[in-house]
């Protein structure tokens, strides 16, 4: 697939979409007038960013400064949004953290009017100055590197030319004037690795495609994001879709697809839109759809709303569901490279995997492979989630510890609280203890712990969490959402649920435990797809990592994090308990808190319904209300 | 057509290229659990997951309905991986089927029991517990019953109905555990468009479905399948 056209004149037809889109990014940036940037990806809305969007549209309205408000994708720094970014001439970009209707009000007022930059308000600069510190003086900045994150939050993703401004579409236009077989020669030279999971050599897999026999080919890009914990596919999507479909584009030239699916669960209605407004920007600008840039390649992508199964993020599953049957996956061999949509051969990859192929392409392989460890090359985008100070999305290179992750860029456990494990890789992942915090995180090296790279979730426990009712809830996870076609996992997860069921209620046997363990193995071994073969994993690290925590629950019936309902009682200390104070009381939803003849608090254990109401309402100078475990340990309550 | 010769348990075979290997086995009087395999159809289901095999030179067990005989290939269908793995899927499908033998108009001519009887392992399950689904029986069609908590998923009554009958009176619903083989909105089967061809009874290898009015078998008979 040669072009027919002379490589100068695609060159040409870029390089005019190049100067207008760069001729209105410095329009809009590097003029005179200040820029506000508000971050509007589903993190910051949730925070209330459209709020702070709205708050600054009418209060520069009021003052009459013409000012404008764009508004951008997620930064990462998820912990602290709504985010917004004030660049003023003459003075760095200053990122305000956790800004309401009230501040926006202010900050129009005192830094965009007046000149004093709210330092209140102030997370860090985007650049380094001499009067706020910029996000490079952050400790996490010596462990991140951001590639497939650079342009989240600094770009409007509904707009093509900020991607094109910042250097996007360019690796589409180099790899058009080169054949697929070098491209493909250089995916695989860079030693990219699929990002959805299983860690599949990348450029292998459109080796075979290319090589596989049948018309037309395919590319999907796999955006059915299921993990609970997981949104890194979700935010790349929303804030820079461009890059992914670019990486697409890549993908199909260096294949020879002629059609293309984005595959994106319906349940990110954010991601959708943008990806479908970006989709309609590169039909009209012909970086999509017939004879590319004047080239011979044609490619269009159609964008399918996956609707809300978890198992339609395995391959086969998803292209079940793409030809629309039911979305349940099937046996491989053959793979999809050779076998896939409608029976001919399809590229699968997952969202971060193809945003990555621009920057190998650009940049060079060897520059990519130098990146990360020796089998896994690159960076590895996590969404930290549960216990950390942190939370949001970061990327580092492959190889970080996991303790650099989550003490130093993660900024570690929040309210002194100890660490206890870290989930990885959603339901499909296991729970590594504190003694694997120093495992560099690489495909390898987790698989060998017994957790999953995964497609980047990160759930970080502390010693409040409970570790059997951790890997039931993830056991029930994976039970619900089992497409039900094979035996193992249909019917071994709901006999493991079962027991763990059992187990956080005080009812399990220790013999229980052998069994749990030999089913777990044998659902490992004996299911048709990912789905099932991963299912077992957090049963097997927490009977690996914490069994003691098993044990505890069964011979003692007792939760030692308090966290299993069934196992623990609340009680009001008496000698803590204040007597003026009846926070508890008002607080109980079945007046089961009474005061005794001393007005000590005291609860009906046959009443109380464990809420935990009371110990949030209890004041924290008493903090009188404790859980305690077993329940036989509670005295006997004098009336 | 060419044929392959094979060994499977130490004796050789030969099998037309490109035949599945459980077919192969079968064909040839060597028994490998079973239950959603039919040969006709040529995209194996694979979700029944008791046809392991061991096949040197892989450090896994395969499932024999998906594998493609290969000359010189070397299979064993004793090892103790592959029946490891077929005993443990055979006692989960058990642990959640009504087991009623005594009054089941399949038995002596049932897969499952035959199932058990290969693998030595009781009906019932030993460590598993029971878990059943306590759907409703089925008896609203005039030629045929259709008990679901019988049901083990294979799929074969539905690739029968869409393949050979081309009718496609039922099909799978709902997911996971509670995944079933039932008609367009769970209507009863005597208000679908079902003309009672039976091809579905004749495929059914447990007494989910069988032919009303039929009576129980005493003596002993191999299965069509």
């Amino acid at each position: 697939m040669r072009q027919g056209v002379p490589e100068g004149s695609l060159s040409t037809t870029f390089a005019s979409l190049q100067k207008n889109a760069l001729a209105r990014w410095q329009q809009e940036r590097s003029s005179a007038k200040p820029v506000i940037t508000v971050g509007t990806a589903t993190c910051g809305r949730a925070a209330g960013a459209l709020d702070v969007v709205q708050a600054f549209q009418d209060e520069l309205e009021r003052h009459g400064i013409d000012c404008p408000v764009i508004e951008v994708g997620c930064m990462g720094h998820c912990y602290a949004e709504p985010l917004v970014v004030i660049s003023k001439p003459f003075r760095p970009p200053i990122c305000y953290s956790r800004v309401n209707p009230v501040i926006a009000q202010r900050l129009v007022r005192e830094y965009i009017l007046g000149d004093d930059p709210c330092l209140e308000f102030v997370l860090g600069a985007l650049e380094p100055n001499d009067l706020i510190p910029s996000f490079q003086d952050f400790p996490r900045a010596a462990y991140e590197q951001k590639l497939l994150l650079k342009n989240c939050g600094h770009i409007n993703p509904l707009d093509i030319d900020h991607y094109i401004a910042n250097g996007g579409y360019t690796a589409l236009v180099k790899a058009l004037q080169s054949p697929p077989a070098h491209i493909i020669s250089e995916i695989k030279k860079s030693g990219l690795r699929g990002r959805g999971g299983a860690g599949f050599s990348t450029g292998e897999k459109w080796e075979v495609c290319n090589g596989a026999q049948g018309r037309p080919k395919y590319v999907i890009c796999n955006g059915d994001e299921g993990d609970p914990g997981a949104f890194m596919d979700r935010s790349i999507l929303e804030s820079d879709p461009h890059s992914v479909l670019e990486g697409m584009v890549i993908a199909a030239y260096a294949v020879g697809a002629r059609y293309g699916y984005l595959y994106i669960r319906a349940e990110y209605p954010l991601a959708v839109e943008h990806t479908r407004i970006a989709l309609a920007q590169a039909r009209k600008y012909n970086l999509l759809g017939k004879h590319i840039l004047g080239s011979d390649f044609s490619f269009d992508v159609t964008l399918f709303e996956g609707s809300g199964a978890f198992v339609c993020g395995e391959e086969t599953a998803l292209i079940s569901s793409l030809e629309g049957k039911s979305g349940m996956p099937r046996h491989r061999p053959p793979y999809p490279a050779v076998s896939g949509l409608n029976g001919k051969p399809t590229v699968i990859n997952n969202v971060k995997t193809l945003a990555s192929v621009p920057h190998i392409i650009n940049r060079g392989a060897d520059w990519f492979a130098g990146i990360g460890t020796e089998t896994s090359k690159g960076t590895a985008v996590f969404a930290l989630a549960g216990k950390i100070v942190s939370t949001g999305l970061i990327e580092v290179p492959m190889g970080t510890t996991l303790r650099q992750v989550i003490f130093d860029v993660g900024s570690g456990i929040p309210n002194n609280k100890n660490f206890k494990a870290v989930q990885i890789g959603g339901p499909s992942g296991g729970c590594l203890p504190e003694s694997s915090l120093d495992l560099p995180v690489d495909f390898n090296s987790l698989t060998g712990a017994g957790a999953m790279m995964g497609s980047g979730g990160m759930v970080v426990l502390d010693e409040d969490d409970c570790m059997v009712e951790i890997a039931r809830y993830f056991l029930e996870f994976t039970q619900r959402e089992s497409c039900g076609k094979c035996t193992f996992c249909r019917l071994g997860t709901r006999q493991m649920l079962s027991i763990l069921d059992d187990i956080t209620k005080g009812k399990g046997k220790l013999k229980n435990l052998e069994t749990l363990e030999r089913l777990a193995e044998d659902v490992k071994a004996g299911s048709l797809c990912g789905l099932g073969k991963t299912a077992p994993n957090p049963i097997l690290t927490t009977l690996r990592y914490f069994r003691n925590e098993y044990i505890a629950h069964i011979v003692e019936k007792r939760c030692p994090s308090l966290m299993c309902r069934d196992l623990l009682t609340y009680y009001i200390l008496p000698d803590k308990c204040e007597r003026s104070c009846d926070a508890c009381v008002g607080s109980c939803a079945v007046e089961a808190i009474t005061p005794n003849k001393q007005r000590i608090k005291v609860i009906d254990q046959d009443k109380c319904t464990k809420c935990d109401m009371c110990r949030v309402a209890c004041p924290v100078q008493y903090n009188a209300v404790v859980k305690l475990s077993p329940p036989q340990k509670v005295p006997v309550a004098s009336k | 057509m060419n044929q392959v010769t094979l060994t499977i348990n130490g004796i050789r075979i030969t099998a037309p290229e490109g035949e599945k290997l459980l077919w192969a086995a079968l064909d040839n009087g060597i028994y490998i659990p079973n239950l959603c395999g039919l040969k006709e159809n040529t995209e194996p289901l694979a979700a029944c997951r008791l046809c392991f095999v061991e096949i040197q030179g892989r450090n896994k067990p395969v499932t024999a309905c998906t594998e493609t005989v290969t000359e010189r290939m070397v299979v064993d269908t004793k090892g103790e991986q592959c029946l490891r793995l077929a005993k443990s899927g055979f006692e989960l499908l058990m642990a959640s089927h009504a087991l009623d033998c005594g009054h089941c108009l399949k038995n002596r001519n049932c897969e499952l029991q035959r199932i058990a009887h290969h693998l030595r392992v009781s009906l019932k399950p030993r460590i598993l517990r029971k878990i059943l689904r306590d759907l409703p029986v089925d008896d609203s069609h005039p030629a045929f019953i259709y008990d679901p908590n019988k049901c083990v998923l294979c799929g074969r009554c539905i690739w029968v109905c869409r393949n050979h009958v081309k009718s496609g009176v039922f099909g799978f619903a709902h997911r996971g555990f509670q995944r079933r083989v039932t008609t367009f909105g769970d209507e009863p089967m005597g208000r679908s468009d079902c003309d009672g061809c039976l091809e579905c009874v004749r495929v059914c290898p447990t007494g989910a479905l069988v032919e009303r009015g039929a009576v129980p078998r005493l003596g002993r008979t191999e299965p069509v399948y």
